[in-house]
């Protein structure tokens, strides 16, 4: 049997206005259990919380119950005042009896006879509660990113700066991801390989940090603190240690014809490549798909031209296990595929390019050399349209597009139009946009410089068809300020793709437990005050794989969930929530149902032996929960047919006793 | 003859992160419903097992509501459709049972929506005081 103390709050008038306090006081003295029962002006004061600590020892008691505000203000505060006293601070339970009870009623007598109930549901509930202690766990002092953008490449700068050690994963043979692709970024017009290319090399000098390039995460399994994750390293068919990246392969390899991904297709590159210049690491990658030697067992060239012997053809995949203490995905974003839109000719005609595409014509690494010529025939384009939001805020053609704004392809394109005009004076520039959206330090300020220093035709209206005539493309367009028909001959055209979540994020979603919107981007723990952070705990969520983002925005949330990180990564133990889930070995059937209405993936299932009365050993199958990883919702323990899981902290047992103590 | 005000006795469960804190809200905007309304608190509002409701009608309350996170909202992600959905066939067994649809409810109130939960609550309760007690599924042991 419990001892139990009763502690009612007058709360100065809040409660006591409303509330006869020493009548329920006095009514709660005779409940199952209580030894004491008493009332305070403030309970929560230091002079309340003295009176409870002392009623706590003169009187051994095992239980408490508070009836003040709500448990979500004070209850803290009393678990810290009863562990102070010795007590189990879950032998504490709390009778809201100000928020649910004295602001809503308004006269006395309904108001004590509700918190007299809402006190003995309480009493009820602690006489069964138990104490908890909440489980620790160990801190893996490593993190892992996914991702090796711009997005993965600050996340682990930022953790490595602080002393612990990260591994970066990235699925293409270099790190740097879409930024290294770009040409200026808005709206300083740096060059975007000015800025990224240090810092590739910062990430790749660091001693702290690993890279893990053409590489992919296939499992995950562990918790926070405790992750353990399996990396498959693709064979390259080089070896990553001994290639000094001279490129000499590079540039006898036969096979002359594969199209360079780098520069989204529009040019060659050979079978052993190095995606550019700055690539880090900068080792050659054998691509198997074309390599003549590996499909067919005939050439060889690479290996009789490379001098330190770096190439190796008997190259397997291997897999790598390794421990982690947290999780970062930094899986960033793709355009969308430009298929589905052929009302813009981007199948029938080379002039019709996307935004990406255009990046590559104009960077000095591209296929051009940073010469703005049409696709087609190398003609330099005198009238160029750009047509916005090409499946983005796609509502009512969600089959095709998107419904989102993809956010970042208004100040692109305000980039591209203002940098054709400073290079080619000559050319006509046309934008047809349905609204340009500017949000962002100096960025209304550069889309201004656009149209009024630079002279870019800003029309606002959609583009309704472009058909290839020629070597032109006929645009017909509308525009709605003046209500009228347009019809332009351009020489090139650049849709502004809408952009999607990359396409291994799904995948990778499954195997963290991590939770994805309908659009398959990340989903944060709270929209606001938990930005970087998934509901899953250990993994947070860097860069574009969360949403459409720029580069300021994506290295500040690198920044940020890297700080995240090491908040967790400085921790020692881990301690968990004690209310958790918890099966009853005995009742447990093995059913797996559990299993499977866990969010978190929790509950795992083994076979235990069981000593039986009759002295045999009988193995059977029962659920056993994780509970570094369990969050205490309580969908198992409905879900389970047998009875066997319960909620620590809201048994059966204790909400039955509640639900009997309201119903008396 | 004398004439007492028939008081209805109403159970909430609210789910921690979202209903009970809205219901929180409205306390702290005087939001006034009436003091049938006894709130349990459980950490999600897929933490309500159907014998909870069950139990709570045998012991003689007259109405059940159960209020949680809006869908897409659940703190623990998913909590919320394993509540509609339990509560879809609690309620038909009910129904079969031939207890008014009425007397249960399932509501999503956020933590924001104290203006809301108030007015769910004065409604429910004249729903269920106009339907009067609850007799079908109240115990009479329990009553002894």
């Amino acid at each position: 049997m419990q001892r139990i103390g009763v502690f009612v709050c007058h709360c100065g008038t809040n409660i006591a206005g409303t509330v006869d306090v020493k009548a329920v006081a006095e009514a709660l003295q005779y409940e199952p259990g209580v030894v004491i029962s008493k009332e305070y002006q403030y309970m929560c004061s230091q002079a309340g919380q003295d009176l409870i600590k002392e009623a706590i020892k003169e009187n051994n008691l095992t239980g408490i119950v508070v009836c003040s505000c709500s448990p979500r203000m004070h209850e803290a505060t009393f678990r810290k005042t009863a562990a102070a006293a010795g007590l189990n601070p879950y032998m504490v339970e709390i009778a809201n009896i100000r928020e649910q009870c004295s602001w809503v009623h308004k006269d006395i007598p309904t108001g004590t006879e509700k918190a007299i109930i809402l006190g003995k549901a309480a009493v009820a509930k602690v006489n069964l509660n138990a104490p908890l202690t909440p489980g620790e766990s160990p801190v893996t002092k490593r993190a892992l990113v996914i991702g090796g953008g711009i997005a993965g490449i600050q996340t682990a700068l930022d953790i490595a700066d602080a002393g612990f050690p990260v591994d970066i994963v990235e699925t293409k043979p270099t790190i740097g991801g879409k930024m290294a692709q770009l040409d200026k970024t808005f709206p300083t017009l740096d060059c975007a390989a000015c800025i990224l290319t240090p810092k590739m090399v910062d990430v790749a000098q660091n001693d702290k940090v690993r890279i893990f390039s053409y590489s992919e995460v296939t499992d995950v399994s562990g918790f926070v603190g405790n992750f353990e994750v399996t990396i498959k390293r693709r064979a390259r068919y080089v070896k990553e240690d001994i290639c000094t990246g001279c490129g000499l392969c590079t540039e006898k390899c036969p096979q002359k014809k594969v199209p360079n991904e780098f520069n989204l297709g529009m040019d060659n590159r050979r079978a052993i490549y190095i995606p550019f210049a700055q690539a880090v690491p900068k080792v050659a990658t054998i691509d198997p798909d074309y390599c003549t030697m590996l499909k067919s067992g005939k050439c060889g060239v690479c290996s009789k031209v490379c001098t330190v012997g770096a190439i190796d053809y008997q190259a397997k995949d291997e897999y790598l296990t390794e421990k982690y203490g947290a999780i970062v995905v930094a899986t960033g974003f793709n355009p969308i595929s430009m298929e589905k839109f052929d009302e813009f000719a981007y199948s029938q005609s080379k002039d019709v390019i996307t935004s990406l595409e255009l990046e590559r014509l104009m960077n000095a690494a591209g296929p051009t050399g940073g010469t703005l010529l049409r696709p087609s025939d190398g003609e330099h384009p005198h009238t160029i349209v750009f047509v916005q939001c090409v499946g983005s805020r796609c509502a009512s053609c969600a089959e095709k597009g998107k419904e989102y704004c993809s956010k970042i392809c208004c100040m692109y394109t305000a980039k591209h139009a203002m940098l054709i005009r400073d290079k080619y004076p000559d050319t006509d520039v046309y934008v047809f946009y349905i609204d340009v959206r500017t949000p962002g330090k100096n960025f209304d300020e550069f889309y201004r410089r656009a149209v009024e220093e630079y002279g870019v035709h800003y029309i606002k209206g959609m583009v309704g068809k472009v058909s290839p005539e020629g070597n032109k493309l006929k645009v017909r367009a509308s525009d709605l300020i003046d209500g009228k028909q347009l019809h332009i001959d351009a020489d090139l055209v650049v849709l502004a793709a809408a952009i999607e979540p990359d396409k291994s994020a799904r995948p990778l979603a499954t195997m963290l437990t991590a939770s994805m919107d309908t659009n398959d981007f990340f989903t944060e723990a709270h929209p606001k005050l938990r930005p970087v952070e998934s509901p899953t705990a250990g993994v947070f969520l860097s860069g574009a794989c969360q949403g459409p983002k720029d580069i300021p925005e994506t290295v500040s949330q690198a920044g940020a969930a890297a700080s995240k990180v090491i908040g967790l990564l400085c921790k020692d133990k881990l301690t968990g929530n004690p209310c958790v889930a918890h099966s009853d070995e005995w009742m447990c059937n093995g059913c797996s149902t559990c299993e499977k209405v866990c969010p978190y993936g929790a509950i795992t299932y083994q076979d235990k032996e069981f000593r039986m009365p009759d002295r045999t050993v009988k193995v059977r199958r029962v659920a056993s929960v994780n509970e570094a990883v369990c969050q205490g919702c309580g969908a198992c323990t409905v879900a389970c047919m047998s009875g066997a899981m319960n909620l620590k902290g809201f048994t059966n047992q204790q909400i039955m006793a509640e639900v009997d103590a309201i119903c008396k | 003859m004398q004439v007492t005000e028939y008081k209805p006795l109403i159970v909430a469960f609210c789910c921690n992160w979202c209903s009970y804190a809205g219901a929180d809200l409205a306390g702290n905007n005087r939001l006034a419903y009436p003091a049938d309304v006894k709130i349990i608190r459980v950490p999600c509002s897929c933490r309500v097992n159907p014998t909870f409701i069950l139990r709570a009608f045998q012991r003689g309350a007259d109405g059940v509501i159960i209020c949680g996170c809006h869908p897409g909202d659940c703190h623990y992600t998913s909590g919320n459709y394993y509540t509609r959905r339990r509560m879809a066939l609690l309620f038909s067994m009910l129904d079969y049972l031939g207890i008014e649809r009425e007397r249960t409810r399932v509501e999503w109130v956020s933590a924001a929506e104290g203006a809301k939960f108030a007015a769910t609550m004065n409604d429910f309760v004249s729903t269920v005081a106009a339907l009067g007690e609850n007799k079908r599924l109240e115990d009479l042991r329990c009553k002894k």
